[in-house]
């Protein structure tokens, strides 16, 4: 599904939680969402899952609004942190209730994540401890097989192992039964090579949208003795840098052409790509 | 040509050629596909589809539609001729500089490449 926001504000209060945020997702692929707590990714994914209404400004899912839209209802999921769940009830109601809501419900695939997961359905959703009521939630998300799947920090005590299998069968899913699905993480390590797209957003603004290996291309580690780096990246856009003694490793953002690639060479540097952990870290700003 | 801080998509690439090379795949074999990349990898198939594109550009590789992904016949003799061309500056000069750099007479080095080409 399309996915087109303009000029996105949101505010709580005194609180502007999305400034003008615009973006559009051409649909049928993996986002990855990336933004620091409180950038605004929550309140993004739930107002395009009509939880909550824009401020001001429009977003459109396959060209229609999206607030009190019935039509697209059922075809739009948001699994939220530690499950899309209610207190009330065992995994089987969380299961029915999804099977009701989803017409592309798969109750098969359902009983098999299920099983992957180790969750049975006679426990009781309250009894769950965090992990596990990520996982149900991970079912539900994934069983529902929504044109538009959204999936906000879904990992939330999940250990690594549980972490793969998710990992594992959104990939396989989505490959049998493509559809657009969002990520939001902070495991960027774990999940980055998932994403064919990546959306960053700081403090409810939009810092980059682009294709994953696109903006993978786009940093490169130049490293060296310290004066020849400095000479080499005069000029060009440093996000940050570390030394070890006479050696240094400056991160470089933007293209670098051959023509530079050879002086490097010819300068005895070292360049190498930069992983999109550190390139996040760098584009979404200081510790604050 | 084997290298960790590439991306990924290239070091599936020069996997693949690598496999040409030991004739692992061999000349009109279909590869995997690109969701089998995928899921073996773990990335997603948009990547693992940039790795195939490459190679068929480099000839590599050939498309039958609604097939898949086959090897060029002559991939492997392109690739021992491309590797050929590059391999006294890729292989045989850094030896000779690293030989240099830590004392290693020339003459040793020759002696045992004879010993080695007599095995």
């Amino acid at each position: 599904m399309r996915v087109d926001v303009e000029d996105l504000v949101v505010t709580y209060g005194e609180v502007t939680a999305l400034d003008r945020l615009s973006f559009s997702l051409e649909g049928g692929k993996i986002y990855g969402l990336l933004g620091r707590n409180g950038s605004g990714k929550t309140t993004l994914l739930s107002v395009l899952a009509a939880f909550r209404k824009e401020s001001s400004g429009t977003v459109r899912i396959d060209g229609e609004p999206v607030f009190e839209n019935e039509g697209l209802t059922s075809r739009v999921s948001l699994i939220r942190d530690a499950g899309e769940t209610t207190d009330l009830g065992t995994a089987e109601d969380a299961l029915y209730f999804a099977e009701w809501l989803r017409p592309h419900w798969d109750a098969d695939y359902a009983r098999s994540l299920m099983d992957l997961f180790g969750l049975t359905r006679k426990m009781s959703v309250k009894g769950m401890s965090k992990g596990m009521r990520s996982a149900l939630g991970v079912v539900i998300g994934l069983a529902g097989r929504a044109p538009l799947t959204m999936f906000d920090e879904s990992y939330l005590g999940m250990d690594p192992p549980a972490r793969y299998a998710f990992y594992d069968a959104l990939l396989a899913d989505y490959m049998e039964h493509p559809r657009t699905i969002i990520l939001s993480t902070h495991l960027i390590e774990e999940v980055s090579s998932l994403f064919e797209e990546v959306v960053i957003i700081g403090r409810g603004r939009l810092v980059v949208h682009e294709e994953t290996q696109t903006l993978l291309s786009r940093g490169t580690a130049v490293t060296g003795p310290a004066e020849r780096v400095d000479a080499f990246t005069d000029g060009l856009t440093v996000l940050g840098g570390t030394s070890l003694g006479s050696t240094k490793s400056a991160m470089v953002y933007g293209e670098i052409d051959e023509a530079r690639r050879g002086r490097a060479a010819e300068a005895g540097l070292e360049l190498g790509p930069i992983a999109m952990q550190d390139l996040f870290i760098h584009l979404t700003g200081d510790a604050r | 040509m084997f290298d960790d801080r590439s991306p990924i998509y290239r070091q599936i690439a020069d996997r693949i050629k690598a496999d040409v090379l030991s004739e692992a795949l061999r000349g009109d074999e279909q590869v995997m596909s690109t969701n089998q990349y995928a899921a073996y990898y773990r990335i997603n198939p948009a990547t693992a589809a940039k790795a195939f594109q490459q190679l068929v550009e480099e000839g590599v590789l050939y498309k039958k539609r609604g097939i898949g992904m086959f090897v060029s016949p002559d991939a492997r003799d392109a690739l021992r001729a491309k590797h050929r061309e590059s391999f006294f500056a890729d292989v045989v000069d850094p030896m000779v500089a690293e030989a240099k750099a830590i004392g290693i007479p020339i003459g040793e080095v020759i002696g045992r490449i004879t010993e080695l080409e007599g095995r």
